[in-house]
Formats: structure tokens, sequence, C-alpha cells
């Protein structure tokens, strides 16, 4: 996703054709300024490197 | 004397010693709700045939010499996302109204209820506690008792402004990303938010479960403690809630702070813009005479990857009705919703992964350090329909940015307590006490020295 820039109305209307989500006119741009918003957090994530053994530990303990 | 004032413990004292009845307390609870919950649109329901039941049952009690619990005849309510039995849960939401009502009560009423706290009712939230303002669009937005003109924060709102307004003593609301902490800053009262898994989640709504804690608000620490106490303990009903001892924390209030070492957090903790909030971790660092700082690594990423994970796992857990009714959402949610139901999956896993890696970080941090402190908001309360908030020279989205500081920490499940910080002739704010995992007793007892000390404090206000 480093490579050119996301671009989330496009995202939004495939994505939400292929899933089968229905999105109203009057909903979409409510729905692709969100979706901005969380591909930049998603950008912030994916470009920190993480090891393989770094898996998901749900459980917590000191 | 009690009154409107009066803290949960000296309720319960009272009543255990018989100068005041359980019946009374309710009584008088009832009244106050009635006449003050129309300023502050914080109670979506009141329970109070149940209330007088409970109340007569805890007076019976006693005139039987049975022994008294240690919340005897504390009026008490719940954020709406707790089931009641008899009740539909709403969890702030119009489509859930459509529910039948619960067959029982949650855990952490049940609890509640052995330990002798009375119900009288049900609290207003964020619709599925997705948002940090309160400003429900189908049940009217809960206002502030400080100032009504402002929002009380959320999504546990309706739970930080019944406390804060005097109507009752005690609440229990959810943390999720800061739904407990940023409300008990923006309403000026302690909230406890405690180690993931600690305390049971059985029969309350989730929003996203891999970020869900309950905790309690209250006027005094003592108060935190004491509901806290009473509601630890493994359930079955949480596969989440841990089978850890019980550690009881109120006689543990008042030993010596001797050696603790007190960090304050800097780096994305303290950016440029938000010295009132800043202002108020100095003063409680200078209370506590904590001059070290320390960064807590990556903060924003790990905010990013709260952000992502929630968006995703709400939206799955309502995808249904996200596909099926849109219309029927909040205006405040739904199009974070459907936009979250459309998340790449290597996003998220990369997030809880990520997650793995931040909470190694930490854990070597509070090898160091035994408390860190932070600020709960980056400014006081926003006026109600205010995209922005007060903050000079930066004009910050409301709704994204009011949990900028809860949310990097609730990722990884530390406990903290927010306590909150008076001001003269302005709104209050809050402070994060951070604990390493588990460590709820240390965050409350720093919490209890600084209230001692008058640094913070919990007046009724309005």
């Amino acid at each position: 996703m480093a490579d050119k820039p996301f671009d989330a109305g496009a995202y939004v209307d495939a994505a939400a054709a292929l899933t089968g989500m229905p999105i109203a006119p009057e909903h979409r741009p409510g729905v692709v300024v969100n979706m901005e918003r969380i591909a930049a957090m998603a950008k912030l994530v994916m470009d920190f490197p993480l090891p393989d053994e770094v898996e998901p530990g749900p459980v917590f303990r000191a | 004397m009690i009154d409107q004032t009066s803290s949960a413990t000296q309720i319960a004292q009272a009543v255990s010693l018989g100068s005041v009845s359980a019946l009374e307390v309710t009584e008088a609870a009832l009244k106050r709700i009635e006449t003050g919950n129309p300023r502050l649109n914080a109670f979506s329901a009141v329970t109070a045939t149940r209330a007088l039941a409970e109340a007569k049952e805890i007076d019976a009690r006693r005139a039987r010499g049975e022994p008294m619990g240690p919340l005897a005849g504390v009026p008490y309510a719940v954020k709406n996302l707790y089931d009641i039995a008899g009740m539909t849960t709403i969890a702030g939401s119009k489509i859930d109204a459509e529910e039948p009502p619960a067959a029982s009560d949650a855990t952490a009423v049940n609890r509640l209820k052995a330990a002798g706290a009375v119900l009288v009712g049900a609290l207003h939230m964020d619709e599925y506690a997705y948002g940090f303002t309160c400003e429900n669009s189908h049940y009217g937005p809960t206002r502030n008792p400080h100032d009504t003109d402002c929002v009380p924060g959320g999504s546990s709102g309706g739970s930080a402004a019944a406390v804060a307004g005097g109507l009752v003593p005690l609440s229990l609301g959810s943390d999720t990303n800061g739904s407990i902490r940023v409300p008990a800053a923006l309403c000026g009262i302690f909230g406890l938010k405690p180690t993931y898994g600690r305390l049971s989640r059985g029969g309350a709504k989730l929003f996203a479960g891999s970020f869900d804690h309950i905790g309690p608000f209250a006027r005094s620490v003592r108060d935190l403690a004491a509901a806290y106490d009473a509601m630890q303990g493994p359930d079955s009903r949480d596969p989440v809630c841990q089978s850890v001892e019980i550690e009881p924390v109120l006689p543990q209030l008042g030993r010596s702070l001797a050696g603790l070492r007190v960090a304050v957090a800097g780096g994305y903790f303290a950016p440029p813009g938000v010295e009132a909030a800043l202002e108020a971790v100095q003063k409680v660092a200078g209370a506590l005479g904590a001059i070290k700082r320390v960064d807590i690594p990556q903060a924003e990423r790990a905010r990013a990857a709260a952000f992502l994970v929630t968006a995703a796992e709400g939206a799955n857990l309502h995808f249904a009705n996200i596909r099926s009714r849109p219309q029927d959402f909040d205006i405040g949610t739904r199009d974070r919703f459907i936009a979250g139901s459309l998340v790449p999956a290597v996003w998220v896993q990369q997030a809880q992964r990520f997650r793995r890696w931040y909470r190694a970080q930490m854990l070597k941090l509070f090898a160091e350090v035994d408390i860190i402190l932070a600020p709960s908001t980056p400014g006081p309360a926003p006026r109600i329909g205010d995209d922005s908030m007060p903050i000079p020279g930066a004009q910050l989205p409301v709704r994204a940015n009011l949990g900028v500081f809860t949310q990097p920490l609730s990722f990884i499940g530390l406990p903290i307590v927010a306590v909150p910080v008076q001001r003269e002739g302005a709104l209050p704010l809050g402070v994060q006490i951070i604990a390493g995992p588990w460590k709820e007793a240390m965050a409350l007892r720093v919490a209890d020295a600084l209230e001692r000390q008058g640094v913070v404090s919990a007046p009724v206000a309005g």
C-alpha cells in the first residue's frame, strides 16, 4: 500500500460491491471519509516491520 | 447524615449501623433522579420497583441480624449495555430496543447486589459504545453536570454524569478505548479501568471484544475500591475473564508509597497545544514527587492499531444490521460501522500482532517504573454539537481525538485509575494513573494518596 495513494472511494465501491454490502448514496460520503481515516491508521501499522515470531497475544500477564 | 454528597462507603456504614435504612436512602436517590435527571438526561430507565424491593430486603436482613454487605444500601446505576433481568438491554441503540428483555442480570450486577448495593436504573451511552461524547441521536445528548451546555464524555457518559451530578454515588461503565477514563475526566470524577480480563463482562454487551473492559465510577477512591473488590472473581460467562486470585484493595489503601517509582509519560502524551491537560498531570506529578519522564514507544502506532481492531470488531459484531438496516443506526456511528465492515483482514491481523510487540515494550518500561502518569484527554469537555475541542492553536475533531491518550493504553489492557483535577473557574480535567498488568491495587493506592492530599477530588457538581 506504500506504492500508490489509497483511493478510499474506489476501495469502498469495489469492496462493498464484492462483499454484498449495500451502501446508500447518502451514506457513501461518510463511509469514504471513515475509510480514509482507517487507511491512514493502517498505514502507520503496516509501515512498522514486525518479526515473524510476533504473534497476537490476547492474554496479558505480568 | 446521609445526603447526595455522601459516599458509597459512608452510606454502607450508616445502613449497617442502622442510623439510616436502605429504604430511606433508596427513596431519596429515586427522588433526586426524578428531579435531577431532566437536567442531565443521564438515566434511560429507572428501576424503582426493583430498587425498593432490594432496599427492603437489605433492611430485613439487618433486622434479622444477618451480616451486611460492604455496599449495603448503596444506590447505583449501570450503563445501559449491562443486562438487567426483565429489561431490554439497549446499548444506546434503537435496534436493540426491539430485543426481548434480559433473562438474568449481568455478572457485575449480581455481584454488586450480593454486596448489598441497590440498583436504581440504567444510564445513557453512545450507541454501541462507539463514541466519546454521549451525543446519542436516538435518546438525546447527556449533559455535563459542571456545564449542561457541554458533553459529559463517552461512551459511558450517563454513568459519569449521574455520579458527578450527585444522583448516585456509584455507577458502572465500560471502557474499550477510553470510555470510562474520558467521561471521568470531563465530569471531574474517579473511574477505574482494571486490567483486561480482571472483571467479568458476562451479561454486558460487547463492542470490540479484544479491548472491552468493565469498571466503576465514583466520587472517591474508597468507593471505587469497594465496588472493584465486590466485582472481582472468575466467571465462566466471560471467556476473557481470568482465574486470578481475588485481591481486595480496600484494606490496602493508606499503605505507604515509599520507594514507589512514578514517571510522567512524555513524547506522544505531551504534544504542544494541550497545556492545561499537561498542567493537570504536573500537579499530580508534583504531589507524588515524580520527576522522571518516560517515552512510551510507538504510542501513536498503538493508537492506530487499536483504532483498526475496533473498527473491524465493532463492524463484525453488528454486521447483519449494518447490512440490512443501516438507516436505523445512530448517525454518529453508522458510517464508521459500514467502513469498518470493509477493512482488509491483513490490516487487522497486523494490528493484533503489533499489540504483542507493544506489550513487550511496555513490560520493559514497567521493570523501571511502577506508575506512569498521562493526561486523560487533550482538553476539557467540548460543547454539545461542537465538532472541535477548545484547545488553543489546535482545532481537533472531537470524536476522533478525545481518546487519543487513552486508546494506546487500553490497547494492552493496563489497569488505570482516572483521577479528577478540579480547576477554579474552568471545567475539570483528568489524569491517568497507569500501572503494570494486574496492579490495580497500586494505581488505586496512588489515587487514594492524592485524594488524601487534596490534589484530586470529586465534589458533586451543579
